[in-house]
């Protein structure tokens, strides 16, 4: 799950981490008020879950109110693109305020699972404001990192041994070191996946200043954090995928015209490539769970009919302790409750199998059967190639 | 014959009360699993159809001779569990719960590490080596006992290759779902020498995924350590950046743990890519290994 920067500055103001005085606001009256009681220059940031808000033009620097009026309304109700967007955009729904902070220099300061070394990764590099994925592959040796023991957490030394590494001042190393430690304690206690402060600033005094924040937390700790919880921004998703999670389904929408349910995500996954192999492009991801029941897939279906780019239908189930016939009801249960103008075809496989296809053939609906994984890719190509 | 388990392994089931647990350990017990004990707190002194249940584990270990744990517990108490079994001296722990956060998984894979025990999942349907032990939910019937060995981040794309071999005439010597999260127990690079070194196993079938770095690591054990032909196939080349594809580990964060780096990996290896799910199986046959 993510949060927007305006959340996560809170969460370091607890957290003990340095940030500006900032105002959250979502009209610009509000922002002007705002702007005014912090002091000018302000800096008036839009808030949506995408980076590169910089580049697309939803940062501004204001020094006055009437620059702060203009940067609002320009920003506030209209979407913002960014290359993390798609090309309609984020909607800009709210503003953050904040004091302009003068910098003397900028560092990156992230936290992250490392997964082939199974703990967290602390990185670190001179070089703020820059697109960390993109440092790592083309310079490594600019991010400098730290591991933790599990046994033992972060330990003070290695907060300082990196702040020194980044080549700062004793007495900055230790207020950067104290950002690193604060940081890390916050990322165990809300179990995070991903903390990032881009840039830290370095005022001209030597003080540390988090200028951007950015937080994921671990979808699977959430239920120990009703606080986080509380955050999260609907409106920042789509509702078809909020339609899905509501129901424990993971879908995706994808941007191709065969939809796929499937239960599974291996199979899944394994299901859309096969669609694109047999030259056609997966309208979603649709993973109705490994032990999917009648009713799940029902629903499933129902997600999948919604999506008005579809134009075919890719059922792929593997039966397994859930039998065949069971999960061919729920097909065609949910193929009876709504008009459907797409082929579908159906590939079951399992426990009970001949009665599942059975149930298929006598349902009176217009199923195309798949025997195998290979003739359902191949009536896939057919469908799309016979499609308008 | 197999690796990991076998007709000796002696298994208790922590939550053998709850209705999965139940269920699954009837089924285990039919195909042929030897279950000689359960675990609920607070539950010590009851049967579940004929299975003594214990408090602890370290009890259940003591009284039964147990060597190898199965749970099944919900996400929020699943990682305590584990580490109770290995604490208590099992060998093997085989842990399927799904939602287990991934900051609780750090230091259950270290406390584990420490105390030498090993560890399959979490997030998988377990492991089998057909005709002798399942541990795991996994239909038994779709098996049948032979010479590849299966390792896989995924479940039903397992019950599917396995279909593919089984309907073929080629059985099974062990299939090891590694689980689909982010941290896990032991991984391909970990298992895969269990597999040279396991006489009756004469090829390999490896099943990856999107995410993390785990084929990259087993293609470097491959190409310096494993004689026995590999068939590999990576699920998600289709799958956008920076989404989540139902299990927590297959994402693609920035331009690392994509299929195109995975598959150059496997075929540097030498490993025999498969393109299209449809044909794992055939790939593996055509390598010479009829039933």
């Amino acid at each position: 799950m993510r949060i927007h920067e305006y959340q996560a500055k809170r969460l370091f103001a607890e957290a003990g981490i340095p940030v500006a005085p900032c105002r959250v606001v979502t009209s610009s009256e509000d922002a002007v008020v705002a702007a005014e009681e912090l002091g000018f220059p302000v800096v008036v940031k839009a808030q949506i879950h995408a980076g590169g808000r910089g580049k697309g033009g939803g940062v501004s620097l204001a020094s006055s109110s009437d620059e702060v009026r203009g940067v609002a309304e320009r920003l506030l109700g209209h979407p913002l693109v960014t290359h993390q967007t798609d090309s309609s955009g984020r909607k800009v729904h709210t503003l953050l305020v904040e004091r302009a902070t003068s910098i003397a220099s900028e560092l990156y300061l992230g936290m992250t699972i490392d997964r082939s070394r199974r703990t967290i990764a602390v990185m670190a590099s001179r070089s703020g404001g820059i697109d960390i994925e993109e440092t790592v592959k083309e310079d490594p040796d600019a991010v400098l990192k730290e591991w933790v023991e599990p046994v033992v957490g972060l330990r003070p030394f290695q907060a300082f041994r990196l702040a020194l590494r980044l080549g700062l001042t004793t007495a900055t190393a230790r207020a950067v070191a104290k950002v690193v430690l604060a940081l890390y304690r916050l990322f165990c206690e809300k179990d995070c996946t991903l903390a990032e402060i881009n840039p830290l600033a370095i005022t001209p005094e030597g003080e540390a200043v988090a200028i951007d924040a950015k937080m994921t937390f671990d979808d699977n700790g959430l239920f120990r954090h009703p606080e986080v919880r509380e955050m999260r921004d609907l409106r920042e998703e789509d509702p078809l995928e909020i339609e899905a999670t509501s129901i424990n389904l993971n879908y995706i929408k994808l941007d191709g015209n065969v939809g796929c349910l499937v239960n599974g995500a291996g199979l899944a996954m394994a299901t859309m490539d096969l669609i694109k192999l047999a030259g056609a492009e997966p309208a979603n991801f649709l993973d109705v769970g490994g032990g999917a029941t009648a009713e799940m897939i029902e629903k499933g279906f129902a997600i999948l009919i919604g999506d008005p780019d579809v134009r075919a239908v890719l059922i792929n189930i593997f039966g397994g302790i859930l039998r065949c016939d069971v999960l061919a009801e729920g097909v065609v249960a949910a193929a009876r409750k709504r008009r459907i103008d797409v082929p579908v075809i159906v590939r079951l496989e399992g426990t009970h199998v001949e009665a599942g296809r059975e149930i298929l053939a006598s349902s009176g609906l217009a199923f195309r059967n798949a025997e195998d994984l290979k003739q359902a890719a191949s009536l896939v190509a057919a469908a799309v190639e016979a499609s308008p | 014959m197999s690796i990991l388990i076998d007709e000796a392994t002696r298994v208790l089931v922590q939550g053998i009360t709850g209705n999965e647990g139940r269920f699954h350990t009837r089924q285990m017990v039919e195909y042929g699993t030897r279950i000689v004990a359960g675990v609920t707190p607070g539950k010590g002194g009851q049967e579940v159809d004929g299975i003594p249940v214990f408090d602890t584990v370290a009890d259940a270990v003591d009284e039964t001779g147990a060597n190898a744990s199965i749970l099944f517990v919900p996400p929020a108490f699943a990682a305590d569990a584990i580490m109770e079994a290995a604490e208590a001296g099992a060998d093997l722990v085989v842990c399927l719960t799904e939602g287990i956060p991934v900051h609780d998984m750090i230091s259950v894979r270290r406390y584990l590490d420490l105390l030498g025990t090993r560890l399959i999942g979490p997030n998988t349907p377990g492991l089998i080596s057909p005709g002798m032990c399942k541990l795991g939910v996994m239909a038994g019937y779709i098996h049948r006992p032979g010479p590849i060995g299966i390792l896989s981040r995924s479940g039903t794309l397992t019950y599917e290759v396995v279909h593919q071999l089984t309907t073929s005439g080629v059985g099974q010597s062990t299939c090891v779902g590694i689980g689909g999260d982010q941290i896990t127990g032991l991984s391909f690079a970990e298992l895969l020498p269990m597999f040279e070194a396991d006489p009756e196993t004469t090829g390999i079938i490896l099943i990856g995924e999107i995410g993390g770095s785990a084929e990259e690591e087993a293609a470097t054990v491959i190409a310096d350590r494993i004689t026995k032909p590999v068939v590999g196939f990576i699920a998600g080349r289709t799958a956008p950046r920076g989404r989540r594809m139902g299990h927590a580990g297959a994402i693609i964060t920035g331009g690392s743990g994509t299929a195109s780096t995975k598959i150059s990996a496997f075929r540097e290896a030498g490993v025999i890519v498969a393109e299209s799910p449809a044909e794992i199986g055939a790939r593996m046959i055509a390598a010479g290994f009829e039933a």
